[in-house]
């Protein structure tokens, strides 16, 4: 009896230990990968001499924070970085649903699949890509704009890349462009889930077709647009490096309107070598980035326990 | 009834417009690529070539080196890329697929747990180039960030469990399959659909990378398609100091530098824009997979 029941947790050791070895490979790499840098956060609290090492370098407590905090960058950066994913999720979010609610109502069957397929093109270009398009519109010797659109309209060149002020609408355009695409597709899912009965019912009792839209299709995929909303408002501490980066060409005279926490991490490491400010810089951003998603999925719970992520 | 076709008119002209908006930069690029060089410094890039040229490309293809070997690179990195990671990935989330599997609450948040908190670029950075010493080496091209996504293995492993019964998988272990046959032969064939999605998105992602290029690659042997057109864009001298370019020419003035930029980022984009509607059905359907579970 006894080596029978042996005999079944040794064969049910067996079976485990070949799910325990599956998972080693994706583990190691994230021990590696996610884990290791998390403690490397304890150099934003040294002073980082590589003679000595980063293990042995001084500790210098929060000095690194102060000299960043004292510079007018922390201002600009945590600025810049929060008002233009405000602004990015706003706009997103009233453009997708829009053209959701558009596609749904185009009684063709083949129509809405070849605009949703173009409008989602852009969501596929790497950064550097848009960075071409955008300079083949912007260039100031020979872009689309100065040498076409604005002569058309009898005004003389603009020298976008040498004037911070336009980069505000500049890069708001481009992510509205390169990602309104992408949330409509995932509002028209929704859209296309709701019950068609409510519409038979409205449409019975003489509803007209706004009243349509803002009565029953944009209340029934609401639940959809708060979790992607939240989703987007916990990383609002993260930019799209690529598109802060490589879209004004990386220009020094831009980057007041352009500089964000991970564009000023990055410059600070790899082009200024330092090493304290940047770091000092990056847990600030985990820091505040982890508090305000852990906020954010406390908000979805209350909301929908189901939507949240933990 | 004409009150309704009116509005289908209204509807499609607009989405029309808005088609147009998202194409008009594609056309802008692959135009001016065809464009002699005197008539964009004329008219500048035009939406319709004022003179057509092809002497961007041909200046590209007189030396095509560089360009074969970005390609080459771009490729290898794309498909052992998504390879790996793919396989990785489906190995680390079918043991937490499984109701039975011991400790699975623990390593479903030590997964999850990298999507809430990170350490950072410095410290990535420090360890990548100090301790494992990556730098110029494609391995920068293949691991940091990109081969294990928390986001994807959550997705995958979601898949498993709603559509894998477990009664199929205790039959099969009645019958003496092993864990591992299991896996292979029964939930992957079981599970092309997510597989499929994940892989695509992959595949674009490890094929659009250009930031582990940019911060782990400094010998231009190793530029991806992206570096390569990151480095051209950003340094304007790179292209007229390129060696390969100079060689035959007069002078660095005969380079036909603008519609030479406008040539190379079209080779870059002209695959995606070739292969996208063949893969766009799945594309569009791997969004939605991935957007009802967050």
């Amino acid at each position: 009896m006894s080596s029978r029941v042996t005999g079944i947790s040794l064969k049910k050791l067996k079976k485990y230990k070949m799910l325990y070895l599956m998972l080693i490979p994706g583990v190691v790499y994230l021990l590696i990968n996610n884990y290791a840098p998390m403690f490397g956060i304890i150099i934003a609290f040294k002073d980082v001499n590589f003679a000595k090492g980063i293990m042995n370098s001084d500790w210098v407590g929060l000095k690194n924070f102060e000299y960043l905090f004292k510079t007018e960058d922390a201002y600009i950066i945590t600025r810049n970085t929060i008002l233009y994913n405000l602004v990015f999720i706003a706009l997103n979010l009233v453009v997708a649903v829009a053209l959701a609610v558009l596609l749904y109502e185009l009684k063709n069957r083949f129509l809405p699949r070849l605009y949703q397929s173009i409008i989602l093109l852009p969501y596929l270009m790497s950064s550097v890509i848009i960075g071409y398009l955008v300079y083949s519109l912007l260039s100031m010797e020979t872009g689309l704009i100065n040498n076409t659109i604005l002569p058309l309209l009898g005004r003389g060149g603009v020298m976008w890349y040498n004037d911070p002020k336009y980069w505000p609408y500049i890069l708001t355009l481009v992510k509205i462009w390169s990602t309104a695409g992408y949330l409509s597709i995932v509002y028209f899912a929704a859209v296309v889930g709701i019950d068609h009965e409510y519409y038979e019912a409205a449409t019975l009792d003489g509803a007209s077709k706004l009243q349509r839209i803002f009565k029953i299709t944009i209340p029934l995929i609401t639940p959809v647009i708060i979790i992607m909303t939240l989703l987007q408002i916990g990383r609002i501490f993260y930019s799209d490096f690529g598109l802060f980066y490589q879209v004004p060409l990386d220009s020094g005279v831009l980057m007041p309107t352009t500089n964000v926490i991970d564009t000023y991490v990055y410059r600070a490491l790899l082009k200024n070598g330092d090493i304290g400010m940047s770091s000092a810089a990056g847990v600030y951003q985990s820091i505040v980035g982890f508090i305000i998603i852990l906020i954010s999925n406390y908000v979805v719970k209350k909301i929908n326990p189901d939507n949240s992520l933990f | 009834m004409i009150a309704r076709k009116t509005e289908q008119w209204v509807i499609n002209i607009v989405f029309i417009a808005i088609s147009f908006l998202c194409l008009i930069p594609f056309i802008l690029l692959v135009a001016s690529s065809v464009s002699s060089e005197d008539s964009i410094i004329q008219n500048g890039y035009t939406l319709f070539p004022t003179e057509f040229s092809l002497e961007s490309y041909s200046y590209l293809f007189k030396e095509p080196a560089m360009l074969i070997r970005a390609y080459g690179i771009s490729i290898f990195i794309t498909v052992i890329g998504t390879v790996t990671s793919l396989i990785v990935m489906t190995l680390l989330a079918y043991p937490i697929s499984r109701r039975d599997m011991p400790l699975r609450n623990a390593i479903s948040f030590f997964i999850f747990f990298t999507m809430l908190f990170n350490g950072g670029l410095v410290p990535t950075y420090l360890m990548y180039t100090n301790v494992f010493q990556i730098k110029n080496t494609l391995f920068a091209l293949l691991i940091p960030g990109l081969l294990v996504s928390a986001f994807f293995v959550i997705l995958i492993r979601t898949f498993f469990t709603m559509n894998i019964p477990n009664e199929v998988i205790e039959s099969a272990y009645m019958d003496g399959a092993s864990e591992f046959k299991i896996f292979a032969r029964i939930v992957l064939p079981l599970s092309t659909p997510v597989l499929g999605a994940v892989g695509l998105f992959q595949l674009i992602n490890y094929w659009n990378d250009w930031f582990n290029g940019l911060i782990y690659i400094t010998d231009s042997k190793l530029y991806s398609i992206q570096v390569l057109l990151n480095t051209i864009l950003l340094n304007a001298q790179y292209l007229a100091s390129n060696t390969h370019f100079v060689e035959d020419m007069t002078s660095a003035d005969d380079i036909p530098n603008h519609g030479l930029k406008m040539a190379i980022a079209a080779i870059g984009v002209i695959p995606i824009l070739v292969t996208y509607p063949f893969f766009q059905k799945y594309f569009a359907r791997g969004l939605t997979v991935g957007a009802v579970k967050g």
